[in-house]
Parts: C-alpha cells; sequence; structure tokens
C-alpha cells in the first residue's frame, strides 16, 4: 500500500525555523525565496515526492502544517 | 444567647476560619502565631467542613500556596509574624496585582531582623504602605481583642472579595497571645462551586465550552495597558478608602487631647485616658480599626476642636506620620513608642502625655 | 493525482490542535515552547478535560504559555508555581493540574518548591522545559548549564570552580518518594516528539490516580540563546545535552509495581 499526500502551510505564522525541512524524509520542503509579513522565508512545497507521513507538522513548533493524506 | 468561649488570640483566627467557611489555610511555623495552624491541625476541619490546612515548606511557598487557591475563587488566608511577612511580600504584591482575595494575618513580633518574639507594631508602614514591590495597597484591619480576631476573619474575607484584594489582618503579639472570652457566631458552610462560580466568575477552575479562557496574571508588558491597569487600582483604592474607614472612638467627645492608637495599644490608652480624666483632665482615645483605609476626616474633625493628639505605638513613630498627614497643622502632633517587645504601661503614656503638653 | 484532489477536509491526517489558539507565538523561529505546547494541548484535548484543566505558568520566556493554550491558567511568581499548583489541587481534587516551567524557574529559584511539592507527593504534572539557559532575560548561565557551555554570564564557558556543575534536578527527583512518575524526553523529530506526547499523557492520567507526581522533563534548544540556527541547535544539543540529560523513564511507580 502506498500513500500520496500534501501539506498546506500557515504562511504568515511561519517563522521559517526549518526544523519541518530537516524532518522531511521525502526532501520535499523548502524554504521560499519570497518572506511573509513578518520577514521570514516561510516553508513550502518543493516538489511531489510528499506521502504525508506528518512529520514536518509534528515537530513544527508553530502548528502552521496541515497534513493531507490518501490511499493510493 | 450565643456561645462564648475562652480563646488565645490565635487560636480565635483558627476557629474563626473553621466556622466562617474558609476553604484552605497554608502556613508555616513563627513564633508567637504557630497556635493558629497548631490550633487548626488539632480541629481537623478536613474531616468535618473540607478545609484544606497544610503546613508549607516556608513563607514563600504558603503565600504563593495562598496565590493559587485564591485564583480558584476559593477563601483561603494564611498567617504569619513580621520576617515571615517580609518573605511573603513578594507573593503580596503579585495578589495585589492579579486582583484576588485573600486574607493575611500578621502577628507583629519586634525587628529588624530576627529581632525579638515580643509584640511591636513596627510593620504598621510595611503593611500599609505597601511591603513589596509596585504600586499597590492592601486593606489593613487591626484588632485589639481575641474578639476581633475571631470577627476581624469574616470581615476580612467580606472586604477581600468585595474588593478582589489581599487584606492583612494586622495583630501584634499581645492580641495574639491573650485569651479572653470569645463570642462565637453561627456557623458559615463553605461555599459551593455554584456559589463560587457567582461571587468569582473570574476564577481558573478549568474553561468549560461557551465561555473565555481565565486567566490570572499580574504580567503586562505594555506601559498603556498597564498603566490603565494602575489606574484602575487608585479608582478602587478611592473606594475603599470612601466606603471602608472604620474606628472607634473613647471619651472623645468632650476631649481636649486625644490619643490616637490601635490594636493593644488603643487598650492602654483607656486606660490611661481613664488615669489622667481622674485628675481632671479630658483625654480621650482615637482607635483606627482600619488603618488602610485611613480614619484621616475623623482624625482632621478632632483635630480642630482639641489642644493636640499624640500617636502611641508600640514602635518608634509610623502610624504618627499618618496622623501629622490628616491633622495638617490643625494641632501639635506628638509620639511616644516603646520598641523592642518593651510594652508601655499606662502610667508610662500618662507622663509622656503631661510632657508633651507641659502639665504639671 | 493532484494535490488540490487531496486537499479535502476528509483526508487531513494533521492539524493544529484545537486547542492550540490562533496567537502568534512570541518564541524564537525552531524553540522546542511550540512543540511542548502543542503536546500539551493535544493530550488535554484527547483526554476530554478541557473543562478540567488548570495550567500554571512560570517566569521565563512560556510566561505567556497562557496565550497559546486554551485553558484556564495562573500565572506564578518566579519558581513558585508548584506552591500554586499544590494549592489548586488539594482545593480542587477533580482537577488536572499542570505546571509548565523553564530550568531557571524550577532548578534554581525554584528549587523549594518543587522539591517539597515531589515530597509531599502532590497530584499535579510539571513540564520541565531544560535547555540550559535562561532565555527571556538574554541567555544567562542556568544551573542546567553545561561545562564548558557560553552564555552571556559565563562568557568563557561554564566553569565548575567558579560557577559549580550542572544540576541534574529531574535525577534528585526521582528519589523522593513522593514522585510517581519521572521521564526525560525530546521533542527534535517525529518519533521523540510522539513519546514525549505518550508521556505527557501518562503524566496527565497518573495524576488522577492519587499516586503522586509526574515529572516531566524535555531536553530543549534555545538556538537564540545558544547562538546557533534552530536545525543545527537540534544537533547540538543531541551531541552534548544527551550526553548530559540522557532520554527515558526515570522512574514509574505503577512499572516497578508491576514488575513486583
Amino acid at each position: 500500500m502506498a500513500f500520496k499526500g500534501t501539506i498546506e502551510i500557515d504562511i504568515q505564522r511561519c517563522k521559517g525555523c526549518s526544523v519541518c525541512i530537516e524532518n522531511c524524509p521525502n526532501k520535499c520542503i523548502r524554504l521560499s525565496r519570497k518572506v511573509n509579513g513578518k520577514g521570514y522565508r516561510y516553508a513550502e512545497l518543493a516538489n511531489d515526492d510528499c506521502i504525508g507521513c506528518a512529520g514536518c507538522a509534528v515537530v513544527c513548533p508553530d502548528s502552521v502544517i496541515t497534513v493531507y493524506r490518501v490511499k493510493i | 444567647m450565643a456561645e462564648k468561649i475562652l480563646l488565645k488570640g490565635n487560636e480565635a483566627i483558627a476557629i474563626s476560619a473553621i466556622r466562617n467557611g474558609v476553604d484552605g489555610f497554608f502556613g508555616y511555623p513563627i513564633t508567637p502565631q504557630s497556635e493558629v495552624m497548631e490550633t487548626l491541625m488539632k480541629e481537623k476541619p478536613w474531616e468535618t467542613t473540607g478545609m484544606v490546612v497544610l503546613q508549607a515548606e516556608s513563607e514563600v511557598a504558603s503565600i504563593n500556596m495562598v496565590y493559587g487557591g485564591a485564583c480558584c475563587g476559593k477563601k483561603v488566608m494564611t498567617s504569619s509574624s513580621s520576617p515571615g511577612i517580609s518573605l511573603m511580600s513578594e507573593g503580596i504584591s503579585y495578589i495585589a496585582g492579579a486582583e484576588l482575595p485573600c486574607v493575611v494575618v500578621d502577628v507583629m513580633r519586634g525587628g529588624p531582623g530576627l529581632g525579638t518574639i515580643q509584640p511591636s507594631q513596627s510593620d504598621y508602614s510595611q503593611s500599609v504602605k505597601g511591603g513589596g514591590h509596585g504600586d499597590y495597597h492592601c486593606i489593613v484591619i487591626a484588632p485589639a481583642s481575641a474578639q476581633d480576631m475571631y470577627d476581624f476573619v469574616d470581615w476580612g474575607f467580606e472586604l477581600a472579595f468585595k474588593y478582589r484584594n489581599p487584606v492583612i489582618i494586622l495583630a501584634d503579639g499581645i492580641i495574639g497571645q491573650l485569651m479572653e472570652k470569645v463570642e462565637i457566631h453561627p456557623v458559615k458552610p463553605r461555599r459551593t462551586d455554584a456559589e463560587i462560580l457567582a461571587v468569582a466568575p473570574w476564577a481558573t477552575t478549568g474553561k468549560p465550552a461557551g465561555r473565555e479562557r481565565n486567566i490570572i496574571t499580574s504580567l503586562s508588558l505594555e506601559a498603556n495597558t498597564q498603566e490603565a491597569f494602575n489606574r484602575k487600582l487608585l479608582a478602587k483604592y478611592d473606594a475603599i478608602r470612601e466606603n471602608e474607614v472604620k474606628f472607634s472612638e473613647y471619651l472623645t467627645e468632650d476631649a481636649e487631647y486625644i490619643f490616637v492608637a490601635f490594636g493593644c495599644s488603643s487598650r492602654i490608652c483607656e486606660a490611661a485616658t481613664d488615669m489622667l480624666r481622674e485628675e481632671g483632665i479630658r483625654a480621650g482615645v482615637l482607635r483606627p480599626i482600619t488603618l488602610y483605609p485611613f480614619p484621616e476626616k475623623e482624625i482632621a474633625r478632632l483635630a480642630s476642636k482639641v489642644k493636640s493628639m499624640m500617636s502611641i505605638e508600640l514602635n518608634l513613630g509610623q502610624m504618627v506620620e499618618d496622623v501629622r498627614l490628616a491633622v495638617n497643622g490643625r494641632c501639635p502632633v506628638g509620639f511616644y513608642g516603646r520598641q523592642g517587645g518593651n510594652v508601655y504601661t499606662p502610667e508610662e503614656i500618662a507622663d509622656a502625655f503631661r510632657k508633651f503638653n507641659n502639665l504639671k | 493525482m493532484e494535490s488540490t484532489d487531496i486537499k479535502r477536509p476528509e483526508n487531513i491526517v494533521y492539524r493544529k490542535p484545537a486547542l492550540i489558539t490562533d496567537t502568534t507565538m512570541h518564541y524564537c523561529p525552531g524553540c522546542s515552547h511550540g512543540t511542548v505546547h502543542k503536546l500539551i494541548a493535544e493530550v488535554i484535548d484527547e483526554m476530554g478535560i478541557q473543562d478540567r484543566t488548570v495550567g500554571i505558568s512560570p517566569v521565563g520566556c512560556s510566561v505567556f504559555a497562557y496565550n497559546y493554550i486554551d485553558i484556564d491558567w495562573q500565572e506564578a511568581a518566579h519558581g513558585r508555581a508548584p506552591a500554586l499548583a499544590t494549592a489548586v489541587k488539594r482545593l480542587c481534587p477533580d482537577k488536572f493540574v499542570f505546571t509548565y516551567q523553564g530550568d531557571g524557574d524550577l532548578a534554581s529559584i525554584g528549587a523549594a518548591e518543587i522539591i517539597h511539592a515531589c515530597s509531599r507527593g502532590e497530584n499535579i504534572v510539571v513540564i520541565f522545559i531544560n535547555n540550559g539557559i535562561y532565555g527571556m532575560t538574554g541567555g544567562q548561565m542556568a544551573p542546567t548549564t553545561l561545562l564548558g557551555m557560553k552564555t552571556s554570564t559565563t562568557p568563557y564557558g561554564r566553569d565548575a570552580k567558579l560557577n559549580g556543575f550542572p544540576l541534574k534536578i529531574t535525577e534528585m527527583l526521582a528519589e523522593l518518594d513522593g514522585t510517581a512518575f519521572i521521564t526525560r524526553q525530546a521533542v527534535h523529530t517525529p518519533a521523540a516528539v510522539r513519546k514525549a506526547k505518550n508521556a505527557i499523557r501518562k503524566g496527565f492520567e497518573y495524576s488522577s490516580r492519587n499516586i503522586g507526581l509526574s515529572f516531566i522533563e524535555i531536553v530543549s534548544t534555545c538556538n537564540s540563546g545558544w547562538k546557533l540556527s534552530p536545525v543545527e541547535a537540534n544537533r547540538w544539543m543531541v551531541e552534548n545535552m544527551f550526553a548530559k540529560y540522557p532520554l527515558g523513564d526515570i522512574k514509574d511507580v505503577l512499572k516497578e509495581d508491576a514488575g513486583k
């Protein structure tokens, strides 16, 4: 059984700490080139490899990541 | 007829707490008030009213237990003596800053430092002017008998909840240790949860669905918010000064000379007054029962019609400053005091009075 | 399948906990406090005890914890949270009461309060954030600062002769008869977070069983105080903090009883 996932990031609350990037097993998160209202480069999805494991969201100190997952 | 029992002042505090539905007492031993907690432990109120009694690891912990209990809208109190009250001052400031009700009993002993264990009134300034940091006032009430010790617990909580403000019962070693007949009033049960909710909707006892969370804090990092809060406190203190002043008078109606004295000193001054009256000197006593708010209007009224006033205190002269402010030059103001745990006799006060007034 | 097709409410597997408020946390980027707050919020929500929980926040970075978790809160004076919690739990025994304290608050100025709350066996939960530094005041030495570690008051590194040794207060507290569950966790990886959450949940469950105090230390980072990036701080913590403060359960009276 395989999973396909995606994430949604609350850009304005993200502080760009990158702990999610470090903890993503598929390396599918990166820091944006743009900044948010507080001047932080925020996390964003980098590719289509997300499996919805939620590791990023679990370690996110600011609870900015919502994770979606479906079986494929 | 109301029941009367023989109690020490300190015991009266304990018995009154149990009979007036106090929810919790948190204390630490210190002479001359240890009988308060000893009496509570002996009475085991947790088996009858459900009152919590706990010996804390320090005065610092006990006042912070009071803080925690007060946050829950409970009727909580502590008692200590001068050095212990110094340790509690941080907590009292937080309680004042968080606008919480509680009762703190200070059975004063001589200071500064470890000082003596004998009676004193040298915490007047500490209690009335603040004690801890920041702009705040405690309501300060001064008992002069074991009966007062009994009655002031209930009155203290009434004031504390009315104004969401800490109340200090400022007693001294004499009042704490003397044994007198005390009239016992009918038992007041502890408040139910529903009653607490009604008097303390701000209490932090768990956030039910449908109300905002209650947060009790004295922190504000924004200057304008803090200033607005300070002014809110000022309005409260103004209301307290307007509504809660209490004093008693002894032979003041025709008096030419007034003693101002609180607590045990007021009783000794009454005896001195009787002696002077026998000599034909028309003396009288004004006893402030509330030290904060101070009976400044009554003192000013009396000052306009007497030859002089004297503040009699077991310290180096603390309340006399407030007497002078209230008199505001209307008549001469004298002071006589003893320190270190020594207590004046009526004769001694009468002598000091004659000396100050150039009589004989 | 396109990601827009996946983004449907029924496919959500993780989201901001219901009891975490919408207020943006004042913590520095990557600070462990936010992660621990989230776990507490999840545990309270999952146990359905929001209406019976009282939190006591400390003085320090987490002084504003009350802005972030949607429960009733009391803000204690520095180090005194266990005293408040003691009174709350004794006066309201049906409530769940927890303190949230940093290393300066708990292990330094509040050492007496935590030791005696543990010794009395108060039925409360203590969440202890140990990042080896005073964060809020600008990175000064804490009782748990490692030897050699630079802080603003140990600019040449903590020297045992000058500054004393790091305090392993968690092991000390495990010696006290009044403690029921003592554990040390971290929140730097998803696996660590899940373990830490289980520990917090166990603490809350134990606190309603009248078996004594539950103490959950979270070894944490203070990347601003440590002057590292959040990711570097996590690595530094694993390499240095874990050596002095090893993770795992230190005491669990129910497991010990079961073994007898």
